[in-house]
């Protein structure tokens, strides 16, 4: 079982060859076929969960030499820690739900929707476990492309223009974060590093400027997946032209790319510059959780408005990722696989809706709970999840998010965004109630099915995880913990470097001139050169760490 | 009577060009005997002689014998280069005959040319004198002259071979000026003795004649590989000459150019090296920048496909502007992938279009996708290379290529590099949209694949495809290449 990660990883490529060999006239063997590979590919995922122990340690390691030639050495050194194999367990736990909501939704060219599904499946699932950047770097671009056919091909009416926008848009973030990476590699030649292996690069110490420069080129790559205002602009358009399943996908793990970036390379690689650009960070998450927020409660579309709600998510993800605290990392985590389950469910919602209307406009709708009481009761629960309800998903991360950031540097941030999570309130309690609630005066609502037996059991996974994840978070908290710990001590800054942040250097106006007078001068003379600064960064970190001393 | 004496000379470093030489002059004898009729015996032949070729040339990896008083060389430089145009060769053997068949130009004489013009680039890459690789462009020139405007019943032909002509043999002028002025200054053509003279003045770049030679040396190998400002011929010559010569054109010539360039650049000049690498930073950057905005506005495949591979020798001259190992091996590697690569997108441009070159337009590929999922799945597959997605060698080439510029501190000229490749990005997928996502009521029953062009689609497939996946098996020998130049 030594490779069990990449059985996980490269069971849908299998999948793929099997696919090949079936006609493509019968449509049912290739439809059963991908579901069956991804709920092996899912089980296999949790044999893997099940021998995962908890501690901060990469997993299931695997490295043997790929590629050699000359300055460069890259690996297939691939592993999971806390926080990578929950979203893992994420990809594989949302395929077999994206593979069963396109039984009646996509009628033509069923075989190669089922080949980009599983090839987007290796995809994902090779960018999280990636531990060479290089290899990372291969997955994130080969994920692109059963992406942009599956707008481009089974998409709406303006899909071309929606697929092309996708793919230029993550493509010119990477490329400059290629040029980041092959410096990096550079850089860490010069400190005796020899191959791509992520972990040794922790340990790098770069120059500030070096760092705002990396920092900058990855950070760009990844705002633009995840996406942050203003680089926003391509999820709209892809979320509105892609078919259900590519939505889904999209939104439950394609975006979470963004942010795993963040927590894997950008932070605890370039940890001072992260530090130094927290609060412009911060302002854009902000911005994007409440002007996507309002946006999206002026949209017309049911899908539109999802995938703005989706923008601002992701922006509160963002806040408690650069909380660089235990509690808003956590909850930044959470709240990634809470939107996974959330907002690929209400991308089913939606798709459920459309499938049998064939519009998304919200003024088609209206009273179809009385026609639809499943559908209403299910869609309810979703909606709360999203909104953020005590005892749904959504209000565990959405709390530790808040609770994180208020306590770190980002206090200011944390109370402007909180308006969001009422603001979330408005726009989605208010579509649910102008579906679902008041007159069923279109005729043709009034002749709507409620969900069939197959509908049901793609909802039912997902409406238990909310509840599961909402009510009991503690094992999922539990495994990820001592990855986060771990990422929040890389993340936590050096002395020597803490220097350069204004916001901490006012904090130590009293300790910092002591620390760098000589040594023969009365009262720095009895301590060490290097404690001062020490205790003088535990103010501004403690409380970080450990913010329970507090209450 | 003192005795004329004739130096020993070792016939093993031009071998190939030997057997080359003589079966194209086979050819030409069996066409004259065999006026008519078919052709396609000759394009067999001809592959054959290519693969029996290749393995000659194989056969010499890992030694170095000079011969003909250093005047040329056999290395692993020269045996790399040579594999890279007997590649391109053979995908353009491969792909001729069905193609001159359907646009009534099937003459015999087309297959010696081809060779010849391997002869000439072989030449060029195992030349150390400045004479040698002077022979040698010319007589890839000429050839390839005759190949441009080889159907002559087709104006575009004509006027592309005319075109190349005259501002081909323009260029050359320039570089044999600047390959005299260069013996002006130091009374050699010898590439090693010119490195020699040049290595031991104390200041190189003062001296003006030098430097001027070295210019216009440049100048002249930039318009051979199409580098902007002196690509102005490019589009229209590849519009016009017939298709698998415009494949065969872009690879070929192109790869030759930067043989000689590098051997000449690195042996002879590595002294005036701050100099030469600050004139090829805006040469990379302009070629890049040139080539890959102009091909976003072009309708037809073929015009894409020449504005695009400006823009793939400007990525190649960013590895030489870089000049330093990982660079270099970036040019061989990336030079044998673009073969592959943009022979293979070709001969599908070739499949897709009818008789006369219509049906050549972007707008003409809707629907391939579904209707012949094979063809545009290969398609695909080179665009994907083209445009430097992984996993595929065209991918792993500009990795190299702009590693090169990042590890000698051009950092911005690899941003540029970078940006340029999101730019072509769509151009690349502007073909793919037509082929997946438009619906068109063609049905591509003219689409016949002959076995000769499905070999050269499958040989050019894996060779797009295997090495952006286990690079390896290609670097390592791109690597030696460089190494013992």
């Amino acid at each position: 079982m030594s490779n069990v990660l990449s059985l996980t990883t490269f069971l849908p490529i299998l999948g793929v060859l099997l696919l090949l060999f079936i006609p493509k006239d019968s449509k049912g063997v290739l439809r059963n076929v991908t579901l069956a590979v991804t709920v092996v590919t899912f089980l296999v995922s949790l044999i893997m969960l099940a021998g995962f122990q908890t501690n901060a340690e990469f997993q299931f390691v695997e490295n043997v030499p790929w590629i050699a030639a000359g300055p460069f050495i890259m690996r297939y050194n691939i592993g999971i820690d806390g926080i990578s194999i929950w979203l893992v367990i994420l990809t594989t736990f949302i395929m077999p739900i994206a593979v069963l909501s396109t039984f009646t939704a996509v009628e033509e060219k069923v075989k190669e929707y089922m080949i980009c599904l599983l090839l987007l499946e290796t995809g994902m699932l090779g960018a999280f476990i990636s531990l060479d950047l290089f290899l990372f770097y291969i997955f994130w671009e080969v994920m692109l492309i059963p992406m942009y056919f599956m707008i481009g091909i089974w998409g709406g009416k303006n899909k071309i223009y929606a697929a092309v926008k996708f793919f230029i848009y993550t493509m010119v973030g990477s490329l400059l974060m290629l040029v980041a990476l092959v410096f990096l590699y550079f850089k860490g030649m010069e400190a005796g590093i020899h191959d791509f292996g992520l972990i040794q690069f922790y340990n790098l110490k770069l120059d500030m400027a070096t760092q705002i420069w990396l920092f900058l080129a990855f950070a760009f790559a990844f705002a633009i997946k995840v996406p942050m205002f203003p680089l926003h602009t391509w999820l709209p358009d892809a979320h509105t032209e892609a078919p259900t399943a590519g939505s889904v996908i999209l939104a439950a793990v394609l975006l979470k790319m963004g942010t795993y970036g963040y927590v894997r390379f950008a932070i605890p690689l370039f940890p001072e510059a992260a530090h130094k650009f927290a609060p412009l960070i911060a302002t854009l998450a902000v911005i994007g959780i409440i002007y996507a927020a309002l946006v999206a409660m002026v949209q017309e579309d049911v899908k539109k408005l999802v995938a703005y709600s989706s923008v601002a998510h992701l922006g509160f993800v963002m806040l408690g990722v650069f909380a660089f605290n235990t509690e808003g990392i956590t909850g930044g985590m959470l709240q990634m696989l809470n939107h996974g389950i959330s907002t690929g469910a209400l991308f089913l919602i939606v798709g459920f809706i459309y499938e049998r209307r064939h519009t998304r406009l919200i003024t088609d709708f209206g009273g179809l709970s009385k026609q639809m009481p499943v559908f209403a009761t299910i869609f309810m629960i979703v909606t709360f999840s999203s909104v953020g309800l005590p005892g749904t998903n959504g209000f565990v991360g959405e709390f530790l998010i808040l609770l994180g950031a208020f306590e770190s540097q980002l206090r200011w941030f944390t109370v402007v965004a909180t308006s969001g999570v009422i603001l979330s309130a408005v726009y989605m309690l208010w579509v649910f109630q102008r579906v679902m609630f008041g007159e069923l005066d279109n005729p043709k609502n009034q002749k709507l099915l409620d969900l069939n037996g197959r509908e049901i059991a793609i909802m039912v996974p997902l409406v238990v995880m909310i509840f599961v994840m909402g009510l009991y978070p503690k094992p999922f908290i539990d495994k990820m913990d001592p990855a986060i710990k771990k990422l929040v001590a890389q993340a936590r800054i050096t002395p020597a470097n803490a220097q350069m942040m204004p916001a901490v250097n006012q904090m130590q106006m009293p300790g910092a001139p002591q620390g760098q007078m000589p040594a023969g001068h009365q009262g720095g003379g009895e301590m060490p050169t290097g404690h001062p600064g020490m205790e003088n960064s535990s103010p501004q970190t403690s409380p970080a760490v450990n913010p329970h001393n507090a209450k | 009577m003192d005795m004329i004496l004739i130096p020993a000379v070792n016939m093993t470093p031009i071998l190939p060009e030997i057997f080359l030489s003589v079966l194209a002059m086979a050819l030409l004898l069996i066409n004259v005997f065999n006026p008519g009729g078919q052709k396609s015996y000759l394009a067999y032949v001809s592959f054959i002689g290519i693969v029996a070729t290749a393995i000659l040339v194989g056969a010499g990896w890992g030694s170095h014998i000079e011969s003909f008083s250093g005047s040329v060389v056999l290395d692993n430089f020269a045996t790399f280069f040579k594999m890279i145009f007997l590649v391109a060769a053979g995908l353009a053997v491969l792909i001729s005959d069905s193609y001159m068949e359907r646009e009534g130009c099937n003459h015999g004489e087309l297959y010696p040319l081809i060779l010849f013009t391997v002869v000439g680039m072989m030449l060029m890459a195992s030349g150390t004198d400045l004479m040698t690789i002077f022979l040698g462009l010319e007589v890839m020139s000429i050839a390839l002259y005759v190949l441009a405007g080889f159907n002559r019943a087709n104006k575009k032909s004509n006027e592309a071979g005319l075109k190349y002509f005259l501002l081909g043999s323009f260029s050359t002028g320039f570089m044999l000026y600047g390959m005299a002025l260069i013996y002006g200054a130091t009374g050699t053509t010898r590439l090693y003795k010119i490195a020699a003279i040049v290595g031991q003045m104390t200041l190189p770049s003062a001296n003006i004649l030098l430097v001027a030679g070295m210019l216009l040396m440049m100048t002249g190998f930039a318009f051979k590989v199409a580098a902007a400002p002196f690509h102005m011929w490019t589009p229209d010559v590849y519009e016009g000459a017939p298709t698998p010569m415009t494949a065969f054109m872009s690879a070929g010539p192109k790869a030759a150019g930067f043989a000689a360039l590098l051997r000449i650049f690195l042996v002879a000049l590595p002294t005036l090296q701050v100099e030469w690498s600050q004139v090829l930073w805006v040469l990379a950057a302009l070629t890049m920048t040139v080539g890959n905005i102009t091909a976003l506005r072009q309708d037809n495949i073929k015009r894409v496909l020449a504005y695009s591979s400006i823009a793939h020798a400007g990525y190649a001259l960013v590895g030489f502007t870089a000049g330093n190992g990982t660079g270099t091996a970036g040019i061989l590697f990336y030079m044998l992938s673009y073969a592959f690569m943009n022979i293979g997108a070709f001969a599908i441009v070739i499949l897709v279009s009818k008789k006369g070159e219509t049906n050549g337009n972007v707008s003409d590929f809707a629907g391939l996708g579904f209707k012949r999922p094979i063809l545009a799945l290969a398609m695909t597959l080179f665009l994907f290379s083209l445009a430097g997605v992984p996993p595929a060698a065209g991918f792993i080439g500009k990795f190299y290529l702009f590693s090169g510029a990042i590890q000698k501190g051009y950092i911005w000229l690899a941003v540029i590099g970078v940006l340029n490749s999101a730019a072509s990005v769509y151009y690349y997928l502007r073909i793919m949209v037509y082929m997946y996502f438009k619906e068109s009521t063609e049905d591509f029953a003219w689409v016949q694949l002959t076995a000769p062009v499905a070999l050269a689609l499958i040989i050019a497939a894996a060779g797009t495809l295997i090495p952006g996946i286990v690079p390896s098996i290609i670097l390592q020998y791109a690597q030696m290449a460089v190494k013992l130049m």
